[in-house]
């Protein structure tokens, strides 16, 4: 995209986010589109068929953009907002390639239209890194040379990061859990699962010694 | 897919008022949206209902418990309460498809979810369930290893929700609401099977909405269980799957609910099987004697011969575990 979004997010506040996320657990990480939808459409009303213009919060940005109902998230964030780090591969929900956060939960790009993301706040893997410095699971994928081909990667990291938000401290069987739905197909799980168990680790060391804020994992 | 227009609704009445006209009801939209891409159906008009705050909520009261259709499958499976009295949900809740699909769909979509057949999913062929022109049934005679091995003589489609075997099992009732007001069905009386409609395959009328879905408190010594056996251990529609439910007094089975998911075109409770378990004190000769006879009326097809064998280990396991003597299976799905 031409005029990338400044990322606002703060190191300090995406770590403040996680103990929150954390402290809350299971409930709520288990709902897409529980909280109420605001800046949402009120009462019964009408988009399309043709296109028509919206606003979605992205990588904690409101950017506008004009579509049809039939377009899906993925296909927005992709072919009309440029952001191409959400893959598109099997289109129907099952390999999970696409995953974005929305109101900070895994879910379904491809199989969430536009039209129903107005006012939930979704994050892509764009809104992952903070600037040029990547994500810590972004980190330590490179660090366990966790990809191959790298198709299922942004999709993986967004499924292992939701995961850390919410659990800090994951055992194996829970990031094989997190990861259930990523389909890869160069079979790298056993690297993935490593990177996130690394990163659990080194943020529990780092918690007891230094300030999270130098953000420097690698 | 084709173009439509998305009508966002914020009360049940809303949702009732935009009904007809070929109109669509979207929830989380996945089974929805699947179905479109493959140009299944094509409505002009989904009514979104993921945004009617009513449809929301989990409640445990004394008489039971109260499902808000949009609950997730997610929030289903991770509540304390039901994995503790109503066990069963749970495990089917939290075993169907994979993560990202469990913080979307919902349960009211989960058991309205269209028959899986890859001959109906197809948009290439016609038959007879599609109802115009054909009076095929390709999976007789075609491609059928994951089809039905029971009841399948009109259809051979099977009905895809987990959520549906434990729902059934545990005597759950579905509330539809229409502009005439509202009416509770039994689960048992929920799916059409082919042989009375090839083209219903529920008994939501048009102008109806699930509302809610009740399942009643479980008597005192019920012990409750559902496991899943596909090809994959993640995102994998079950080619076997066993809800049971049974009500123990010490060691010996009171009432018992033998529920087999994907066996039929839509979910069954075997008779037969229950027959075996009531009476009896529950262990290995009984569970395996309970799985061999909800199989006595199998009529599998050509290649799907393997799902009897399949069925009745799931039902010995399952009733193992719902009766506390065997760890969950480590070859079922999750």
């Amino acid at each position: 995209m031409a005029d990338t979004p400044k990322i606002e997010i703060s190191r300090r506040g995406f770590l403040k986010g996680a103990g929150i996320t954390a402290a809350t657990g299971v409930i709520e990480s288990a709902n897409a589109f529980a909280r109420d939808a605001k800046g949402a459409l009120h009462g019964a009303q009408t988009i399309g068929p043709d296109a028509q213009p919206i606003k979605l919060h992205i990588n904690g940005h409101e950017l506008a953009v004009s579509v049809e109902p039939r377009y899906t998230l993925a296909e927005t964030l992709r072919d009309n907002l440029g952001l191409t780090g959400t893959k598109v591969v099997c289109d129907r929900g099952s390999c999970s390639a696409c995953t974005v956060w929305i109101d900070k939960v895994p879910a379904l790009a491809c199989m969430t239209l536009a039209v129903d993301a107005v006012g939930r706040e979704i994050t892509t893997i764009e809104g992952l890194s903070h600037g040029d410095t990547m994500h810590s699971v972004q980190v330590a994928f490179v660090k366990h040379d966790a990809m191959q081909c790298g198709f299922c990667t942004p999709g993986m990291v967004m499924s292992c990061a939701a995961l850390l938000e919410r659990n800090p401290n994951p055992k194996l069987d829970d990031v094989k859990h997190a990861v259930s739905g990523n389909l890869c197909r160069c079979g790298t799980y056993p690297k993935v699962f490593a990177a996130t168990l690394d990163v659990a680790q080194q943020r529990a060391q780092a918690s007891g010694l230094v300030n999270l804020d130098t953000g420097t994992e690698a | 897919m084709n173009k439509f227009a998305f009508v966002d609704c914020k009360t049940v009445d809303q949702v009732l008022g935009q009904l007809g006209d070929g109109a669509m009801v979207k929830a989380g939209g996945i089974d929805l949206l699947d179905l479109m891409k493959e140009d299944i159906v094509s409505p002009p008009r989904l009514v979104n209902i993921r945004n009617v705050d009513s449809l929301r909520g989990i409640t445990i009261s004394t008489d039971g418990l109260h499902l808000g259709p949009l609950s997730t499958l997610s929030e289903i499976a991770s509540h304390p309460e039901i994995q503790r009295s109503y066990s069963a949900l749970a495990d089917a809740a939290g075993h169907a498809a994979t993560p990202q699909v469990r913080n979307m769909a919902t349960l009211g979509g989960n058991i309205m979810q269209r028959p899986r057949c890859w001959y109906f999913r197809s948009s290439d062929f016609d038959c007879k369930k599609k109802g115009e022109g054909s009076d095929e049934c390709h999976a007789h005679n075609g491609e059928n290893q994951y089809h039905a091995i029971m009841n399948n003589s009109s259809c051979a489609m099977v009905h895809p929700s987990s959520t549906a075997v434990p729902l059934l099992g545990l005597g759950a009732q579905v509330e539809l609401t229409s502009k005439r007001g509202k009416r509770m069905v039994a689960m048992s009386e929920f799916y059409v099977p082919p042989e009375k409609s090839v083209v219903n395959e529920t008994v939501v009328r048009p102008g109806e909405l699930i509302t809610s879905i009740f399942v009643p408190a479980p008597e005192p010594g019920t012990r409750s269980a559902y496991q899943k056996y596909g090809e994959k251990e993640s995102f994998d529609w079950p080619i076997a799957d066993a809800g049971i439910v049974l009500v123990m007094d010490g060691a010996r089975c009171r009432k018992a609910s033998v529920v087999l998911g994907v066996a039929a075109p839509t979910p069954i409770r075997s008779k037969e099987a229950e027959a075996v378990l009531v009476g009896k004190t529950i262990d290995e000769g009984t569970a395996r004697a309970a799985g061999k006879a909800a199989m006595l009326h199998a009529t599998p097809l050509s290649q799907n011969g393997y799902k009897t064998q399949l069925f009745e280990t799931a039902i010995y396991r399952t009733v193992l575990l719902a009766a506390g003597q065997m760890q969950r299976d480590q070859s079922a799905v999750g």
